[in-house]
């Protein structure tokens, strides 16, 4: 049984000093080593992955329900504590700079709808203050008409239908230009129209800022479409990763969706274990 | 410290309340309530107890400032439910706040609707039953400050609870201002309570407070030294409540509770 060593981890905000930060490959917004979560030293959530995040990429976190990759995002969102292992945010370690790190991610979870009872631009402003957004005013115009709120401006969010919650949550998630994107089923609750132009804005915007994406989709489709290279969970381990137009073929399968399944239902064939 | 951060707090409490009777209506209701009912009460009992006591100042100031306590608590653990009742806490502690920048904005929060409830009961006990707080001299803005910073570090505290035991704990905290009332001897003098009770009093900073005003009543005598005390206590309780929630909360990022806190997760 391993033992996890013990992470220093800082409240909220209470960044301490970081010889190391912003100094550590460039060329990558995300850094995972090593993650681990137990809960009560039986049940292993995730189990010791490792692997980054390029800028400019997008890098989809596949697998079957309960493999590990909300908890995944949980933990590189900061809001859970890993057993062990280090995440890096555009080189500052999360467990030591939470704050600054914090400060260039941010995420839409089809989980986490922004608070129903303020407006799509009451919440914007709010998100915006959070993350300390230069030219806030003009970034909430902008990223209303990015994902065509303007007409719900001073609508409850509680009021719109699940897509247009959802492009609100996006709009919050690229409030701040973050370098690092987590987005979680992003089009889960959007027809196929609003998901391919959402697709369309996220691949822009990965491109045009150089931010890394990480994307968790059930839709394989989606997938092949928006990610330069997936990663496929199985009880909480990378079982494959690579290019998903060409995973398929090096594991014997017609398409994505047929080597999802295969890892949701024979992951010991795929090489788990 | 951040303050847009700590801004954002107090805004997002600004927006939720500048679109809601429901959250407006409360700020001022049951303090002015309050107020007619002790303000009539003291007049019925100077109409028949001796000539020369006055129980305005005892009682309907004693009202007073116990709702202001009870008021400043509230502002704290409202704007706290709000985050609570919106299932918000993935969205507020994935960005970079801080407990210190979270914790600062809701003590303003509780600040400003403090204030709001303070100043309709000054007008009410003030222009219907002629209290005046020129009984108290310059002591009322140590008694405030007191119960203002009681008021905060219970907020926390309750604050704290609510996070570790899941959002239905709410229910274990409307009534803890009732819970402390005997104790914090509001109406009565210390020496009333049994010793056991008078043991908890001491441990109270609002107990120093009334105390402290019975004593500027009776004997026109100022107790500084006994209002240092609970000024002390109070500061005190607000580094522990404080640190509580903290404690709570890296528990809570421990075990996962914040992630899927709006699963009704009391563990």
């Amino acid at each position: 049984m391993r033992t996890a060593p013990e992470i220093p981890r800082d409240t909220p905000g209470t960044d301490q000093a970081e010889p190391t930060a912003e100094t550590v490959s460039p060329g990558l917004v995300l850094t995972v080593s090593g993650l681990r979560k137990e809960y009560g030293g039986e049940m292993v959530a995730v189990d010791n992955i490792s692997f980054a995040v390029g800028r400019g990429k997008i890098v989809g976190l596949l697998g079957p329900n309960g493999a590990g990759k909300t908890t995944t995002i949980n933990m590189i969102l900061g809001v859970l504590e890993p057993t062990a292992g280090t995440i890096r945010i555009a080189g500052l370690d999360i467990a030591r700079s939470r704050s600054r790190a914090l400060a260039r991610t941010n995420f839409a979870a089809v989980y986490a709808p922004l608070p129903g009872n303020l407006t799509v631009r009451e919440n914007l402003r709010v998100f915006g203050l959070l993350y300390s957004v230069d030219d806030l005013a003009g970034q909430i115009e902008a990223m209303l008409e990015r994902f065509d709120l303007q007409r719900f401006r001073d609508v409850k969010c509680g009021l719109l239908s699940s897509g247009e919650q959802t492009r609100v949550s996006l709009a919050k998630a690229l409030l701040n230009r973050p370098q690092l994107l987590l987005l979680d089923e992003p089009t889960a609750s959007l027809d196929p129209a609003t998901a391919r132009d959402i697709r369309c804005k996220i691949r822009e915007y990965a491109a045009d800022s150089s931010a890394g994406v990480l994307w968790t989709s059930h839709n394989m489709y989606e997938v092949e479409e928006v990610c330069d290279s997936v990663l496929f969970l199985s009880r909480g381990k990378i079982l494959l990763q690579g290019d998903p137009k060409l995973l398929p073929h090096e594991h014997g399968k017609g398409t994505l969706e047929e080597l999802f399944i295969a890892v949701a239902r024979e992951p010991l064939a795929l090489g788990e274990g | 410290m951040g303050f847009s951060r700590i801004a954002a707090v107090v805004l997002r409490q600004f927006y939720l309340m500048r679109g809601s009777l429901s959250r407006i209506v409360p700020l001022f209701a049951w303090v002015a309530i309050d107020m007619v009912l002790w303000g009539l009460i003291t007049r019925y009992l100077n109409s028949v107890a001796a000539a020369g006591f006055n129980f305005v100042p005892v009682f309907l100031g004693a009202v007073l400032l116990w709702d202001f306590f009870t008021r400043v608590m509230q502002g704290v653990t409202i704007a706290f439910f709000e985050d609570v009742w919106s299932r918000n806490f993935l969205n507020i502690f994935a960005t970079p706040i801080s407990i210190a920048e979270y914790l600062a904005g809701l003590v303003f929060t509780s600040i400003v609707t403090s204030t709001l409830g303070l100043l309709v009961m000054l007008v009410l006990a003030t222009s219907l039953f002629g209290l005046s707080f020129l009984a108290y001299g310059i002591m009322l803005g140590p008694f405030l400050l007191v119960l203002f910073l009681s008021g905060i570090a219970l907020g926390i505290f309750c604050s704290a609870v609510v996070l570790r035991l899941g959002p239905a704990s709410e229910w274990f905290v409307w009534p803890i201002p009732a819970l402390i009332t005997p104790f914090a001897g509001v109406f009565y003098p210390l020496a009333t309570l049994p010793p056991w009770m008078r043991s908890v009093a001491y441990l109270l900073p609002p107990s120093y407070v009334f105390e402290g005003i019975r004593t500027i009543i009776g004997q026109g005598k100022v107790d500084g030294g006994s209002l240092l005390m609970g000024g002390g206590l109070a500061l005190l309780y607000i580094l522990l409540a404080s640190l509580f929630f903290r404690r709570v909360y890296r528990q809570a990022v421990r075990t996962g509770l914040i992630a899927r806190y709006s699963a009704e997760s009391v563990s």
